[in-house]
């Protein structure tokens, strides 16, 4: 049984039918017992990053996560919160960025306080795309290169996947897949149990299909 | 980099895809779910449901057919027509709706985009705006094209992007319906103006109607119709002319 964690950031439905649709059986749960005896796990994500982090405190999800020692898979914010730190944090809920701290000068906003701490568990920090001339929010199908880790078995170098957001985790050593959208960044990052897609699986056609089966058949 | 979307839209009337021809009326195309299935596997990189039901009662029905779409399709899609509150949108988020766009509502109330952006994210925000072009410059019209506004396109634009909205569907209703091309000057002035993507919706009539707009980087995608319904031209074969023709697109 797969464990959906809901931690109270709305759109579950996606993914639970994409779950469906793979055959797989799910339980969408915020209990700790739960997620911690489920076969995998997934954390799905949408909104801000320190919303969504504090939704996982309130539930005291943010001790059982780094617990879990089965395959777990965070998708878009929900790999976010993987990461060591994220730039979006001040503002309410606007996964666009745009809120009001992002439109001060850089040097203020990237003081220590307006960063929010997430769950470490991927050392890479989370940053806001900031190139000339991109669109923000990156929406839409990009390509996927330097794959690595049974998750990616069987999808080529240059599949499209499907993106929607406006900060992004940077590449190091855990990368297992990278974008481009005015800079280079991570797609996805594995450590250990851990896995997360900046794309979304449930929403890329038959790759992202392919994605979350290959997520679901990894063992440990 | 980011790929060029072909977006199929779909007119949805008492939980049955419609397609007007010819001003006559309406005219049955199809199930809207069996027709998202096939625009997906034809390789559409996302689709547009928009409920032009007259009826209550029709408006239920495009509830539950939200979720059947969620249920069935493994692309984003976009819902709208008449959305009007925050608590709308909440329920069609909930049903698995992935964007909603408001069009009318937004002009009327424009703090509807910043309350449900600000809830739900600007990635779920569409900002939908028509406009005409008459006397010397670009005006937006509300609901379904039958009232003009003294709002002026431009100013209109850079507001929705304040008010934070994650992208603009543009319509121009100068070229709607008439199949000669994408109103690309127009479109090129916006995609300049605002930084959130751009999808261009009107027009389009051939597949070098699509190349034009792309090539000369006028928007993100593109949203037809009739074009796709009646099999004037498949989405298979339009990407595949963009891509030999060095748009980046997805196949």
């Amino acid at each position: 049984m797969i464990a959906i964690v809901d931690y109270g950031t709305g759109n579950l439905f996606s993914l639970a039918s994409a779950l469906e649709r793979c055959n797989t059986e799910y339980r969408i749960t915020s209990s700790a017992s739960e997620i911690l005896s489920a076969s995998s796990v997934i954390m799905p994500g949408v909104g801000a990053a320190g919303e969504a982090m504090e939704e996982l405190r309130k539930r005291g999800l943010d001790i059982v996560i780094p617990q879990v020692r089965v395959p777990l898979l965070g998708i878009c914010i929900g790999m976010q919160l993987l990461c060591s730190y994220s730039e979006e944090g001040a503002a309410p809920a606007d996964s666009s960025g745009r809120s009001p701290a992002s439109l001060l000068p850089k040097a203020t906003v990237s003081s220590q306080m307006d960063k929010i701490k997430c769950l470490s568990i991927f050392p890479n920090g989370v940053k806001k795309f900031a190139s000339p001339g991109i669109k923000i929010p990156h929406m839409g199908w990009n390509t996927l290169y330097s794959l690595k880790t049974p998750l990616f078995e069987g999808i080529e170098g240059g599949e499209h996947l499907y993106f929607v957001h406006s900060y992004f985790p940077e590449t190091g050593k855990f990368t297992i897949a990278t974008s481009f959208h005015g800079e280079e960044f991570s797609a996805a990052l594995n450590r250990d149990n851990f896995y997360g897609t900046q794309f979304h699986p449930e929403k890329s056609g038959a790759a992202g299909e392919r994605v979350l089966k290959n997520f679901i058949s990894i063992k440990l | 980099m980011v790929s060029k979307r072909i977006i199929p839209c779909l007119d949805v009337r008492e939980g049955k895809t419609v397609k007007g021809i010819n001003f006559e009326g309406l005219r049955e195309v199809g199930d809207p779910v069996e027709m998202g299935i096939r625009y997906a596997a034809q390789g559409a990189d996302e689709l547009v449901y928009l409920d032009i039901s007259a009826t209550t009662e029709g408006r239920g029905t495009f509830m539950e057919l939200v979720s059947r779409i969620a249920k069935n399709i493994n692309i984003p899609f976009t819902v709208g027509g008449g959305i009007r509150t925050k608590d709308q949108a909440a329920e069609l988020l909930l049903a698995g709706a992935d964007k909603i766009s408001v069009n009318s509502a937004a002009v009327e109330n424009p703090d509807i985009i910043t309350s449900i952006a600000s809830k739900y994210g600007s990635q779920f925000v569409v900002a939908a705006i028509d406009a005409v072009y008459a006397d010397g410059s670009w005006r937006v019209v509300t609901h379904s094209g039958t009232k003009t506004t003294e709002l002026g396109l431009f100013e209109w634009v850079k507001k929705v992007e304040e008010l934070g909205a994650g992208e603009i569907l543009f319509t121009s209703v100068n070229h709607d319906g008439t199949g000669k091309g994408f109103a690309c000057d127009e479109l090129k002035a916006i995609s300049e103006l605002v930084s959130i993507p751009l999808i261009a919706s009107g027009g389009a009539g051939k597949k070098e109607d699509f190349l034009e707009l792309f090539s000369r980087d006028c928007a993100d995608g593109a949203l037809a119709s009739s074009l796709f319904h009646f099999g004037k031209i498949s989405i298979y074969e339009l990407k595949n002319f963009l891509k030999t023709n060095g748009v980046d697109i997805r196949i």
